[in-house]
């Protein structure tokens, strides 16, 4: 039985001095995903690599979904303890492992890859290889040898106990969670957004989201899912507080005062201002949006850069070379396409040209916003204030 | 100042409904199936449902079955008569304005290799008598028709159709969804020439979660459930005692007093439209003559207002209605019963169903007219250009 999961992680093995802060930072993270699995679990750092540690009965497919959602795991070994460590026992043991994970009737290659931490053991690893490897062969005559390509490579880690494990299952890769500062992400209900937070997310970047929500154009069905969106999110991410600002009043102002065809880029313009004072608020480095280069009238490069010319912050985009079906890919990956797609649409269509600029000139886009000049400050302070929070975990 | 004028998604349930409810809840909880005497005296509630409502439709008690619902009872008629049925034929004939609980099992058969023909309707939603003769042939297996539609309030001639039916194509079953009907008309199955009928609770004041099926004792018709053999083997699962009594109180309720009830609606009907009158660019759906359609349903658009955000704005100032389709900028084409009825785009997207029960009040409705021309014109000015 699979009594602790060994967790191997990537990048912050190159990292100098402070890599105890990333690990520190992992194990936080991996207590938390663990928090709501079935199951006594211990996370500890010993001598350079995390271990679970599994206390009786637990759900191991709970546990083995829950590490992958923890950025920084760039794989995760199921391993079996061995307690009694006489060599005899640890042959045995391994034998067993192998008829397990191994079965007859297939051929398998494998190596034994023996580390001995403990250097009170009588064998030394090279001495441990050999002896173990010729159990195995002995024990299970459909095991051959090959030492240059095997199928199975069964680690013996010769600790205070004995740890097997040959098995690596592929964790999420990136950075953990907290690692590298946070921020505001753009949230809508739709596809590229929550896939823009996730991608950042691995980074080891904390997020918070801002949502413009306009009623009566856009139902509450449309907040909570954009609510469950974050929720989903924030398996990887950790906490995310979400602000809800009412966003109605600003688009009638835009919708009265300014040219229509301008009216999403101008809408745009704003919801990266709003943003960035809830960025400021919350002490966040960046924006975030799930903008990708051409996707739709409001992303073409010209649109890009109107839109970015408001923003002081950098604006993270991390699907901007990306086609929409890799977004989608990623979206079902993570699980927040199923949502993503639900008909709760925006009745916002009133504020969207049926010739919307493909390429807006900033010159006149900000000419436009001038005829905004006696409301739009009120408006957007009222926009600010009168946000909802909600914390989403 | 609320509004509730969505009834007919649900109704609030009258205190004596709730009120037995509880009491079969809290005191006599008993299982029917036990043997015991906990057991019987809740049994005493569910013989009593089965003939209040048997004495309403003018029935016999036993041909009177308990279900989950509207939903599960259109279900049941389906399948059931289907599965008893086989060598019956495959035909089975319905209108195009069917509500999804006959529309979305039909599809379903469907693709198990039955014929399903829907016969269209006039732009008052009414079912083309001559269309439906003709489709229903010697070998039709069931006819299923609404007695009243959901969305826009059309009355179906069921009666004509039963007569015709019974006359004509002896061996053809009838089946009625009066879900929306129950409790605004009296329905008597045997005059009509309707082998099952379906109901639900929660339209007429009762429980969520109950109500029932009609079927003739002469119909053959498989269960869908099975198990413990309650009710007769036909519908099995421990009888939802607190569900089944408080349906049985609330449709005793509704007829004790039906002509005053249903004047009431008419007038409540008569008022919102007549209210509503001085507002441009409406298009009522429907019968014109407003005491031809269902009582509690008045459906109408406000040309060049998306229906989900006057429901939206509506709800804000505390007034409750239904709009007739999901909002959706890709999908425009509106309901099946919008579409059967010849709405245009336009009017699909901007439908609202108000709807209304004895319990509604005059207050309501002119509150609902007071704020409808506060927000139309303001809505109005934002549309898409």
């Amino acid at each position: 039985m699979v009594q602790a999961f060994l967790i191997k992680y990537a990048e912050i093995g190159i990292k100098g001095k402070n890599r105890y802060l990333f690990e520190n930072t992992l194990v936080r993270q991996i207590t938390r995903a663990l928090r709501e699995v079935d199951g006594e679990f211990r996370v500890s750092k010993e001598m350079g690599r995390i271990y679970v540690h599994m206390d009786g009965e637990y759900d191991y497919d709970g546990a083995v979904e829950a590490l992958q959602t923890v950025f920084g795991i760039s794989g995760i070994c199921p391993v079996v303890i061995v307690e009694n460590i006489e060599l005899d026992n640890v042959k045995k043991e391994l034998v067993s492992y192998v008829k397990q994970n191994y079965p007859e009737g297939k051929e398998y290659t494998f190596k034994v890859f023996a580390r001995r931490p403990n250097k009170k053991y009588p064998l030394d690893s090279m001495e441990l290889n050999a002896t173990l490897g010729e159990a195995v062969l002995y024990g299970c005559p459909w095991m051959k040898v090959d030492v240059h390509h095997p199928d199975a490579i069964l680690t013996v880690e010769v600790r205070d106990l004995v740890y097997i494990y040959s098995v690596e299952i592929p964790g999420p890769g990136g950075m953990p969670v907290g690692s590298n500062g946070s921020a505001m992400l753009l949230l809508s209900g739709g596809i590229d957004s929550p896939v823009a937070g996730y991608m950042i997310s691995k980074r080891g970047v904390q997020l918070d989201a801002v949502y413009f929500h306009a009623p009566p154009y856009t139902s509450e069905r449309a907040k909570q899912k954009v609510v469950d969106l974050a929720k989903i999110v924030s398996r990887y991410s950790g906490q995310i507080r979400l602000h809800v600002v009412n966003f109605t009043d600003i688009q009638l102002a835009i919708y009265e005062k300014c040219p229509h065809e301008e009216l999403t880029i101008i809408m745009r313009r704003y919801m990266m201002r709003i943003a960035e004072k809830f960025a400021e608020r919350d002490g966040s480095l960046a924006l975030i949006t799930g903008e990708s280069i051409g996707q739709v009238a409001s992303q073409t490069a010209q649109s890009l850069l109107c839109t970015n010319a408001v923003c002081t912050l950098p604006v993270y985009r991390p699907l901007i070379g990306f086609d929409k079906q890799e977004i989608v890919d990623v979206s079902v990956k993570i699980g927040s396409y199923d949502t993503s797609i639900l008909p709760f649409e925006d009745c916002c269509t009133i504020f969207v040209a049926k010739h919307p600029v493909t390429h807006p000139i900033l010159k006149v886009i900000e000419r436009s916003e001038h005829k905004l000049d006696d409301v739009i400050d009120a408006l957007v302070q009222e926009a600010v204030d009168t946000a909802e929070t909600i914390i989403v975990e | 100042m609320e509004a509730y004028l969505d009834n007919s998604a649900t109704t609030r349930c009258y205190e004596e409904a709730a009120d037995i409810v509880r009491h079969t809840m809290l005191t006599d909880f008993g299982n029917p199936s036990s043997m015991h005497n906990k057991g019987v005296e809740a049994e005493v509630y569910v013989k009593k449902s089965a003939e209040k409502i048997a004495s309403i439709l003018r029935v016999k008690p036993k041909e009177i079955f308990f279900t989950s619902g509207g939903t599960e009872s259109n279900n049941w008629a389906l399948f059931g008569t289907a599965l008893a049925n086989r060598r019956k034929g495959k035909r089975i004939v319905t209108t195009e304005i069917e509500h999804s609980a006959i529309a979305a099992p039909l599809e379903m058969m469907e693709g198990l290799g039955y014929e399903i023909v829907k016969v269209p309707v006039d732009r008052e939603g009414i079912v083309d008598m001559e269309a439906l003769k003709a489709a229903v042939t010697e070998d039709t297996l069931l006819v299923s028709v609404m007695m009243v539609n959901n969305e826009i309030g059309a009355v179906e001639p069921v009666a004509e159709i039963g007569a015709w039916i019974k006359a004509n194509r002896p061996n053809t079953y009838f089946h009625v969804d009066a879900i929306q009907a129950f409790g605004k008309f009296r329905i008597l199955p045997k005059r009509m020439k309707i082998d099952m009928l379906s109901v639900s609770g929660h339209k007429i004041h009762g429980p969520k979660g109950v109500g029932f099926l009609y079927v003739d004792e002469k119909v053959r018709i498989h269960p869908m459930v099975y198990g413990g053999g309650q009710q007769n083997g036909m519908r099995s699962g421990t009888d939802n005692v607190p569900g089944i009594a408080g349906l049985g109180v609330a449709a005793e309720r509704i007829y004790r007093d039906l002509d005053a009830g249903v004047e009431h609606m008419y007038r409540l009907k008569e008022r919102l439209y007549e209210g509503l009158q001085d507002i441009p660019n409406l298009k009522f759906h429907g019968p014109a003559d407003l005491r031809k359609g269902a009582p509690q349903i008045l459906n109408v658009s406000f040309i060049g207002i998306r229906s989900e955000v006057l429901l939206h704005t509506l709800e804000d100032r505390g007034i409750y209605v239904s709009s007739g389709s999901a909002c959706s900028s890709h999908k425009r084409a509106g309901s099946a019963t919008m579409q059967a009825t010849h709405a245009s785009a336009q009017e699909a997207e901007s439908s609202v169903r108000f709807s209304f029960s004895e319990l509604t009040t005059e207050e309501e409705i002119d509150y609902a007219v007071q704020v409808i021309h506060e927000v139309a014109p303001m809505l109005r000015k934002y549309t898409r250009r």
